[in-house]
């Protein structure tokens, strides 16, 4: 992001960086940055909370006032505990013959429709997948967590554009569970650690690198420090 | 998982290259037009999405409210920006500030790019320069740039 910074300000604009890297803001040193101590993806810092976006704004634009570059820090930060997960009911099982990943993911069409509307379709299923194909994607990483190799098992994309649409669809039906703004990560943790999508996921990458497939096919399928 | 640790896989890569920092004095605030321009891999419903290692941009339509996210990296929480759009693109904020006089004008247009690019190069000499003559062509004195 740094890079466009330094390409737009030498276009004639006076442009302002948001960082949540200390590291790379510091090092990439944009004409006027400021680092915001705030979790990945939330570069406003605090969704649905329209008083602390201004804040950010405000510390923002004070930059424009610095004769020359800056970058410089937030005054306030927004930690991770690295532990807090949503608390969404799951479907309970409705088809006994059906893998509980696929029965658990056709149980959460409803709130997914729901959660749908609420976010305009922003992180929905879509990309690759059809919302309506997310379960035939899920086969396909419980064959490879049983042991089919990785480019036979029918993934329907790239392995990580998938994973993504099916963590969307998962994410997208959390929203409509839950009546406040979700803490960063949260809901991605009970994707990863409450579901039985997730845990075929992960089971599925593990698998995937024991086959030793393509370092970007499998670590992608989730976040790196999984 | 925690934040922390994602961010410590990614914050010793290497910097953009540039001999020089750039640096333009924008007019008053009060008197400028304002645009976002993300990494977040933006873009409509009905644009291409991003693929890995695109560097191209979209053009972001303002009067709109339908930008769907096509970062294809997992790590990053994405769940706020589903709740609330102003996490990354804060087109609400800056109309409050254009209402309450403190921005001049909120562009018509804005801008994503993908970021999360192992090659800049591209992104330095054309698809950059290209994004940024376009929306300097549209008025834009001041951009807010915003990552995921």
């Amino acid at each position: 992001m740094s890079t466009l910074a330094h390409v737009f300000e030498a276009a004639g604009m006076a442009t302002i960086a948001l960082g949540s890297i200390r590291k790379q803001i510091e090092s990439a040193a944009p004409p006027r940055g400021l680092w915001c101590d705030f979790p990945l993806g939330r570069p406003l810092g605090k969704p649905g909370d329209p008083e602390f976006q201004h804040r950010v704004l405000d510390a923002a634009f004070a930059l424009l006032d610095s004769p020359e570059p800056l970058v410089t820090e937030f005054d306030e930060s927004i930690p991770d505990d690295g532990e807090e997960m949503l608390a969404c009911p799951l479907p309970p099982r409705h088809d006994p013959d059906a893998h509980p990943a696929i029965d658990e993911a056709r149980g959460l069409r409803t709130a997914y429709d729901r959660g749908l509307e609420m976010s305009n379709g922003r992180i929905a299923a879509g990309r690759v997948v059809q919302a309506d194909d997310i379960p035939a994607a899920i086969e396909a990483f419980i064959r490879i967590a049983d042991g089919t190799p990785w480019d036979e098992a029918g993934i329907p994309g790239l392995p990580m554009r998938v994973s993504q649409d099916i963590r969307g669809y998962y994410e997208t039906a959390a929203l409509a569970m839950v009546d406040h703004a979700p803490p960063a990560w949260a809901g991605t943790r009970w994707f990863l650690d409450a579901t039985e999508t997730g845990k075929v996921l992960l089971a599925a990458r593990k698998e995937m690198e024991r086959q030793e497939a393509p370092q970007p096919m499998w670590f992608y399928l989730t976040p790196g420090d999984r | 998982m925690a934040d922390s640790d994602i961010k410590a896989l990614t914050e010793n890569l290497p910097p953009p290259d540039f001999e020089n920092t750039a640096f333009t004095t924008p007019p008053p605030l009060a008197n400028a037009t304002v645009a976002v321009v993300t990494t977040a891999s933006l873009h409509h419903p009905d644009q291409d999405d991003f693929d890995p290692g695109d560097t191209t941009y979209r053009v972001l339509d303002g009067t709109r409210r339908d930008y769907v996210l096509g970062h294809w990296s997992p790590n990053f929480d994405d769940t706020g920006y589903a709740y609330d759009m102003n996490t990354v693109i804060p087109l609400d904020r800056l109309d409050e500030l254009a209402a309450r006089g403190v921005i001049g004008a909120v562009s018509d247009h804005h801008m994503a790019y993908a970021g999360n690019q192992f090659d800049l190069s591209t992104i330095k000499m054309d698809s950059g320069p290209a994004g940024a003559k376009w929306l300097r062509d549209q008025g834009v004195d001041i951009v807010l740039l915003t990552p995921v």
